[in-house]
């Protein structure tokens, strides 16, 4: 076993502290009795009740999820089938103006992606609101899940599809057969992240909602500047739980298909 | 009477004029870009044949499966299969069907929906399926593992199910793809074999694309040497070794020497080549004109090594030296190097254990060889 040393010791502190100590906190004073954030008054659970009697915040998340369901979801069809075209056709005209054209709202600030959709929807006499937010977001994740899902196809043996088209298939079969199958981890992954990323934007959206569509992210920033309660402490502390249990059952998932691999390889080895 | 090497069996259509080809390139050309993969390439192949595309990577045998396959179009050209222009047709709809190089198997499917997979595309009724898919797996005697994922399997299992499933749907015609590349050799030589009665007990036409000249000549009726696009040579095993018909197939199939020279005289069946360190005579039908520069191109097997020169005038010798040898168990090769500084390969075999005085490092000999040993190239 390698020994610690003190300088590591101190890096890893240092390192986990800076990430997570404004976490820990902010979980800590969710529970606190008191309605000053900063003074520790005895533990208590009140501030998720009244989290849940706050029909504002509730109302918020409510619009945020179902942004986040239907945006992640038009965003993944879109984002797939860009990077099958990217991937696969690779000798059409325009092919580096298109993938640089698709790449290019990933390091786009989002100020300016939210100011030119609010222009778009103006211009157009678009009312602002639930599917504006939902269009804007489809415009933000798609790209991200154009990424997720070109790396996967990169790496794809495109003699898999040639096989099934051998076989009988047509190209569509083929598609929905075998190649959709096989990239679906891919596809989820880019869903998920879409999700997570429409989940926690809070400058597009504030561009480009209009009343009633008041976005989570958005009612916690206002709510913020009037004050901090305890409340937002508490949607904090959820919205952390929710990642976080996300991700660990992501891990485990990946982990026991890598095991489960492994023992399909033994398993070969040894039946020859 | 006298063949070029064994005779596999009594199938020759490809020197009955009355026998109509089953597959036929005509005037076949593939360009990518600026890049001619194919080059204005004419073959034709037979029912019932075991034929090799043989060639270099790069040599355009792969384009040329592939156009018969279907994922690729000709630039131009016919190709008629079985009396039918199929250049234009998807592959989805040819009656062929491809083993690929790396298997292709589908990951999420197991051995069984792999076997039955283009049964399944065809409508054919469930029943028949199964029926169907349990042939193949007995075929390759898979029996037990038609439950089992790709992944579970080792790369020969992965093997005969890619070939199980190509054969299922009993298409015209099968094309392999480096059928064997990803085995390893003690496999690859018993699957050679395993291909081979699979072929003649189907009664199938085979095409096989391989680089591996071993392989070629040990399955196939006949072998389509290619370079550049072009087809160099279209002939038997026995035919492409004993008597290659270029510089580039005797150099491209097993070992030879080239010896060089100008032609003294030519008529009558024969042939006197003289320069070098032979005067060659060889029996050859070329009839290159005397004075021009031409090649005897022999097999290391066919020189001889001995002490002394060879009695009967009508053997081809000259002086050397032994400059290198190796043992290979089965044979032994000896490098030896002529007056000229030409150094050449032969090859003994060791039909005995023990040799009596071996011929050793720098011992001066003679290297000779028959009038009939080599052919004569003009190129």
């Amino acid at each position: 076993m390698t020994r610690w040393s003190r300088f590591n010791i101190v890096s890893v502190v240092l390192g986990f502290a800076f990430l997570y100590l404004p976490i820990v906190l902010l979980v800590i004073f969710s529970f606190n009795e008191s309605k000053l954030v900063t003074v520790w008054a005895g533990f208590s659970t009140k501030w998720y009740v009244s989290l849940f009697n706050n029909q504002g915040l509730m109302d918020a998340a409510w619009v945020t999820i179902r942004v986040a369901l239907l945006s992640a979801t038009v965003a993944t069809v879109l984002g797939t089938m860009a990077a099958l075209s990217l991937v696969r056709y690779t000798r059409f005209r325009g092919r580096m103006l298109f993938s640089g054209m698709v790449y290019a709202p990933l390091v786009m600030p989002e100020v300016i992606t939210g100011l030119s959709l609010l222009l778009l929807f103006v211009a157009v006499g678009f009312d602002r609101g639930f599917w504006t937010v939902t269009l804007a977001h489809i415009t933000l994740t798609m790209c991200f899940v154009a990424v997720v899902v070109q790396s996967r196809l990169l790496s794809f043996d495109r003699s898999i599809e040639e096989a099934a088209l051998d076989l009988g298939a047509t190209p569509l079969r083929t598609f929905f057969e075998v190649t959709l199958p096989i990239i679906a981890p891919a596809v989820f992954s880019g869903w998920v992240l879409a999700f997570t990323l429409s989940l926690d934007d809070l400058v597009i959206a504030s561009f480009t909602s209009g009343p009633g569509a008041t976005t989570l992210p958005m009612k916690i920033y206002s709510q913020v500047r009037l004050g901090v309660t305890p409340e937002i402490n508490a949607a904090c502390t959820l919205l952390i739980a929710l990642v976080a249990i996300g991700v660990v059952i992501a891990s485990i998932v990946t982990k026991q298909r890598e095991l489960q691999r492994q023992r399909d390889e033994q398993a070969a080895f040894a039946g020859r | 009477m006298k063949s070029l090497g064994n005779i596999r069996r009594s199938f020759a259509p490809w020197a009955d004029p009355q026998s109509k080809p089953f597959i036929s390139f005509r005037n076949i050309t593939k360009k990518f870009g600026d890049f001619t993969a194919v080059d204005n390439l004419t073959l034709d192949i037979y029912h019932r044949e075991f034929f090799a595309l043989l060639g270099a990577s790069g040599c355009g045998k792969s384009t040329l499966l592939r156009m018969l396959a279907g994922f690729e179009r000709p630039t131009s050209g016919e190709i008629i299969l079985d009396g039918q222009d199929i250049a234009a047709i998807p592959p989805y709809k040819r009656p062929v069907n491809m083993m690929f190089q790396s298997y292709a198997l589908f990951p999420h499917m197991t051995v069984e929906s792999n076997i039955g997979f283009g049964l399944r595309q065809d409508g054919m009724p469930k029943a028949e399926i199964a029926e169907r898919v349990q042939q193949m797996l007995k075929l390759v005697k898979l029996e037990q593992f038609a439950k089992r994922k790709p992944q579970q399997l080792s790369g020969g299992q992965r093997q005969r199910v890619a070939l199980a499933r190509s054969l299922a749907k009993r298409p015209k015609v099968l094309l392999l793809d480096e059928p064997l590349g990803a085995l390893d050799k003690k496999l690859r030589e018993e699957t050679q074999f395993e291909l081979m009665d699979l072929q003649q007990q189907l009664g199938l036409t085979f095409v096989v694309v391989t680089h591996d000249q071993e392989e070629a000549m040990t399955m196939a009726d006949r072998i389509a040497v290619m370079s550049h696009g072009k087809v160099v040579q279209v002939a038997t095993p026995a035919e492409i070794y004993e008597a290659p018909n270029s510089r580039f197939v005797a150099d491209f199939i097993g070992d030879v020497n080239i010896l060089e020279g100008s032609v003294k005289a030519a008529g009558n069946g024969r042939v006197e080549l003289s320069g070098g360190d032979f005067t060659v005579r060889a029996v050859s039908d070329a009839a290159p004109a005397i004075g021009t520069s031409a090649a005897f191109a022999i097999r290391p097997e066919k020189l001889k090594v001995s002490r002394t020169a060879p009695a009967d005038p009508a053997v081809n010798t000259s002086e050397g030296e032994i400059w290198d040898i190796a043992y290979l168990g089965d044979m032994t090769v000896f490098h030896v190097k002529l007056p000229s500084g030409k150094v050449v390969k032969t090859s003994m075999l060791n039909a005995q254990r023990e040799v009596e005085n071996p011929i050793g490092y720098d011992e001066k000999v003679w290297v000779s060889f028959a009038e009939t040993a080599g052919v004569v190239l003009r190129d």
